[in-house]
């Protein structure tokens, strides 16, 4: 059988599905770093039904806007989300591919505009999704970003 | 009602805008040759902000700006402007916006123009962000190409740099809402980023095959520092040379978005086949049409 080494949480969110290896990255698509205040719990490399292997990652006593959880499509576009009050499930969904992200990501093109760091060139990306695949176009340059999460802010 | 309030980027424009602006563009021919004289745009004022040199471009909106009536106002050397104080270009693009009813822009950061549209008060027209776009150069170029040959079953050969030419790319983007036959002629290290053939008719072949079958070849310069050593420059840029010998028995014009070093020998101007100053003319009754239609 089966255990989760990870316990329930009592109010937050839960985020499953994520590709396995990709907790990190989520958890800084949700600002969530060194320094933060949120209680965290995060699972890597557990068995899947659906994708072989998943990472989970629970958020304990914060409830993310559904704007900020949408981002993580760039990376986990299978993710689903779990908002638990009071140890129940209260609403369960699917992230879906925003249109747009800002101050997510840098813009690889070192001559972009948004690079300079005298500007207030907020940087701003389009999201499109091709053949399986989501690219951000930067809307300055046009620079299409494939590799999302070596570019994370 | 315009069609478009900024002028950023070819990929803006459909086929449609495109048609539309080259077919506004015959309507400002003869005064664009100062054959008559127009009052579209009297009592406006075009702002010319220039970051970077340029002759063609900043001097053909001048003209294309007063041929229709209106005044220009220029950033002047950016040294002696409040750019060199560090001043940001969101702030003097604001601050500009409020003393001009357009802005022509040309800056060396990518994506510059559009940045500069955001925060303007008037429309932007992008006249070049360092490597990115140069839209009115590729209207004055498929101008060119209609009025001379015209745009139905084109064959257009590239020749030179065809990884590194904005110009090229941009041209390329719009050629292709023509269904152009498109021959590709450049050094092994400077041939087309594969993107960029995605969905065109293209075809490599030799400078002589262009120019016994192309109704036009587009040549643009080589330049020395793509290339490891001054000898191999010498060796590649010259195999890519036009000269009159070699156009004898050709039908083909020469087009070249200038300024030429030694790609195109003196000897092909008395040429018909020349055709590349009347190119950089037509800049004058392009500018006027993409400036009647965002200023109106």
């Amino acid at each position: 059988m089966n255990v989760l080494t990870i316990g329930k949480i009592k109010d937050g969110t839960v985020i499953d599905h994520i590709p396995s290896g990709k907790a990190l990255e989520v958890l800084k698509i949700l600002g969530i770093k060194r320094g933060s205040k949120e209680k965290v719990s995060m699972a890597m490399n557990v068995e899947s039904k659906k994708m072989g292997r998943k990472d989970i990652v629970k958020v304990e006593g914060k409830f993310i806007s559904e704007e900020e959880l949408n981002r993580i499509s760039l990376i986990a576009p299978e993710a689903t989300i779990n908002i638990i009050e009071n140890f129940e499930i209260r609403r369960k969904f699917r992230v879906s591919i925003p249109e747009s992200v800002e101050k997510l990501l840098k813009c690889p093109n070192m001559s972009c505009i948004s690079n300079d760091g005298k500007e207030p060139a907020t940087p701003i990306f389009r999201i499109e999704k091709t053949d399986n695949q989501v690219v951000a176009v930067c809307v300055y340059c046009g620079k299409r970003v494939y590799e999302i999460e070596e570019y994370l802010v | 009602m315009s069609r478009f309030r900024h002028l950023i980027s070819i990929d803006d424009l459909s086929k449609n805008d495109i048609e539309h602006i080259l077919k506004k563009t015959d309507d400002f021919l003869e005064a664009a040759m100062g054959r008559e004289s127009l009052r579209i745009l009297e009592g406006k004022i075009l702002a010319n902000l220039f970051f970077e040199p340029s002759t063609r471009t900043r001097m053909s909106f001048e003209s294309a700006m007063k041929r229709l009536g209106g005044e220009v106002i220029n950033l002047g050397s950016v040294e002696a402007s409040s750019v060199a104080k560090g001043e940001s270009l969101a702030d003097t693009v604001r601050v500009i916006s409020g003393y001009a009813d357009s802005i022509v822009i040309r800056h060396y950061r990518e994506g510059s123009a559009r940045f500069a549209s955001m925060v303007s008060e008037v429309p932007i027209i992008n006249a070049g962000d360092g490597a990115g776009q140069h839209p009115t150069q590729t209207l004055l170029d498929l101008y060119t190409i209609k009025k001379e040959v015209g745009l139905k079953n084109l064959k257009i050969a590239l020749v030179g740099d065809l990884k590194y030419s904005r110009t090229v790319h941009s041209l390329i983007k719009a050629l292709v809402h023509f269904s152009a036959e498109i021959f590709l002629i450049s050094p092994d290290a400077l041939k087309l980023p594969e993107e960029m053939r995605e969905n065109g008719n293209f075809a490599e072949c030799s400078l002589e095959y262009a120019v016994e079958n192309a109704d036009v070849l587009y040549v643009t310069r080589i330049q020395k520092e793509r290339f490891p050593d001054e000898d191999e420059y010498m060796k590649v840029a010259g195999s890519y040379r036009i000269t009159a010998e070699m156009m004898r028995n050709s039908d083909a014009l020469i087009m070249h978005p200038l300024p030429r070093v030694d790609e195109i020998a003196y000897n092909v101007d008395p040429l018909p086949n020349a055709i590349y100053f009347r190119q950089a003319f037509y800049g004058v009754p392009v500018r006027m049409a993409i400036l009647s239609e965002v200023m109106v």
